[in-house]
């Protein structure tokens, strides 16, 4: 049991502490104490499959992003005076369990004060971004995503709105559902407000409060509880981008690398899942990771949702709790509630909108 | 140019400086990367291919092409929503390969198309602001 041994610290970079760096970024501080540690190591920036940090103000991505590295496995840690032995040994954790082979910790960046620097993080967005007026929310982002993905495949409104329709059918069968008893059509999807061209208002979450969580043991201990465990058989993740510029293809998402990493580590495919619950910030959202997770083949989800029932009775359940189009978006948590509704589809607890036939399920966020 | 633009003004940074200063003069400047030659945008401390700090600053065209658009109807922001909607939001793909966030301006918002070639339009919102933005090209 235990960590004991399983990894080991092969390089260092350090900056130079002082109290003002008047001509330096605070991600730049940052990049240059990973890239020296990266050197120290003998490796070269491909090497780096794995990604910690914590910076004021900044995330995970943005450095990636900076230091032109697309992580399989990130985190960002956020523990106070203990955020690098914290790191330390979730790095460790992620070695010992085969998710990443090279992971870099970077924590730093500059000491707040009245002449800090603008490049960093979200400053980058509100310099490079703001001026020119994004979409609320992220929708003006994934509407180019979705003018992008009709140019280079085809793709009409109906096919988006028979995203949202579908989903509300699932909703009707969650008590918790903030739209459940609420009918929706196709109609009423493409002709709801326009928020950002061609994205309209039902095809964007709602933001909510509301909270989601599980409780996860070993597998030694799984079976003493009331409930029927759910095991985890495979988890993959992929980082591909910060900004929408710096994206490696505006139609494939990062999802085509995080599910490939999660079926190979399960030994299982997409034809042996039997439902699925799929990210759904937007409707688009939802067509680029069905064909990216590789249940529909590129440039045809469209069709596919058009043609195929994609309720919990169908022959691909999608998103049965409603999606967080349906069920509401409880901020970050909106994630976590595809986690929750699976959980509950797969030990049959579903109520009417249960399932029938459930071996495994795909989930991604 | 009026000092009462109410919209949101880049605060650059000591890295992005130049970029900014290039901006007030006419003049688009990107980032080169004299190791490698890969030009970067949005302006970094190292090159993200090779990680060196010799990098350049080096004028490009303004040249180049809608890579995705969307027809703002709804912004984030207060003062577009009242001043601007609809407006057209877009990555600008240059000519020399570096990705711009802009608006494209000088055509009405449901003519612009994917791939439409456009030219850079230095937009002085104030007298110490410079925007990149976008216009069909010239014939």
């Amino acid at each position: 049991m235990g960590l004991r041994g399983t990894a080991a610290i092969i390089g260092v970079g350090s900056v130079k502490p002082e109290r003002r760096m008047p001509h330096r970024s605070g991600i730049g501080v940052a990049a240059e104490a990973g890239i020296k540690a990266v050197r120290d190591a003998g490796l070269r920036r491909v090497d780096i499959d794995g990604l910690i940090t914590q910076m004021p103000g900044e995330t995970p991505t943005a450095l990636a992003e900076y230091l032109g590295l697309r992580p399989t496995w990130s985190h960002g840690v956020v523990m106070e005076g203990a955020t690098g032995t914290t790191s330390v040994t979730l790095a460790a954790m992620a070695l010992d369990a085969g998710l990443a082979k090279n992971v870099l910790v970077v924590i730093g960046g500059l000491a707040p004060g009245g002449d800090m620097p603008a490049d960093g993080g979200s400053r980058l967005r509100e310099q490079f971004d703001a001026p020119f007026g994004p979409a609320s929310g992220a929708t003006g982002w994934y509407a180019m995503i979705a003018n992008r993905y009709a140019h280079e495949y085809g793709l009409t409104d109906e096919q988006r709105a028979a995203v949202a329709v579908q989903q509300r059918e699932n909703a009707h069968g969650h008590p918790d559902a903030i739209f459940r008893g609420i009918p929706l059509t196709v109609e009423d999807v493409v002709t709801s407000r326009m928020i950002s061209t061609p994205l309209r208002l039902l095809e964007c979450v709602m933001p909510t409060g509301g909270a989601e969580a599980v409780l996860m043991t070993s597998a030694s201990r799984a079976r003493s509880g009331p409930q029927e465990p759910v095991y985890l058989l495979g988890s993959g993740m992929a980082v591909d981008h910060y900004t929408l510029g710096g994206a490696s293809s505006l139609t494939t998402s990062p999802v085509a690398i995080s599910a490939r990493r999660a079926f190979e580590m399960a030994g299982l495919g997409p034809r042996d899942m039997d439902m699925v619950s799929l990210y759904d910030c937007y409707t688009i959202t939802v067509l680029i990771s069905l064909e990216d997770a590789g249940f529909v083949p590129k440039g045809e989800a469209g069709a596919f949702v058009e043609s195929t029932d994609i309720t919990y009775r169908g022959e691909l359940p999608v998103n049965t709790h409603g999606g967080q189009l349906s069920y509401g978006q409880p901020m970050v948590a909106g994630g976590m509630s595809h986690v929750t509704e699976s959980v509950l589809q797969m030990q049959g607890r579903a109520g009417e909108r249960q399932v029938e036939k459930l071996d495994y399920c795909f989930v991604n966020g | 140019m009026s000092e009462e633009y109410l919209f949101p003004v880049p605060v650059p940074g000591v890295i992005t400086r130049p970029f900014w200063d290039g901006l007030r003069e006419h003049r688009l400047l990107v980032q080169r990367c004299r190791t490698t030659g890969h030009l970067i945008h949005y302006p970094r401390e190292f090159c993200p291919h090779c990680y060196s700090a010799d990098l350049e600053w080096e004028e490009v065209s303004g040249r180049g092409r809608v890579h995705a658009f969307t027809v703002v109807h709804r912004a984030v922001n207060p003062v577009f929503q009242q001043e601007r909607v609809p407006y057209v939001f877009a990555l600008i793909r240059l000519d020399e390969g570096p990705i711009l966030t802009s608006n494209v301006e000088g055509i009405p918002p449901d003519e612009v198309e994917i791939e439409m070639p456009v030219e850079i339009h230095f937009d002085d919102v104030t007298s110490e602001v410079t925007l990149p933005k976008f216009r069909p090209a010239a014939r």
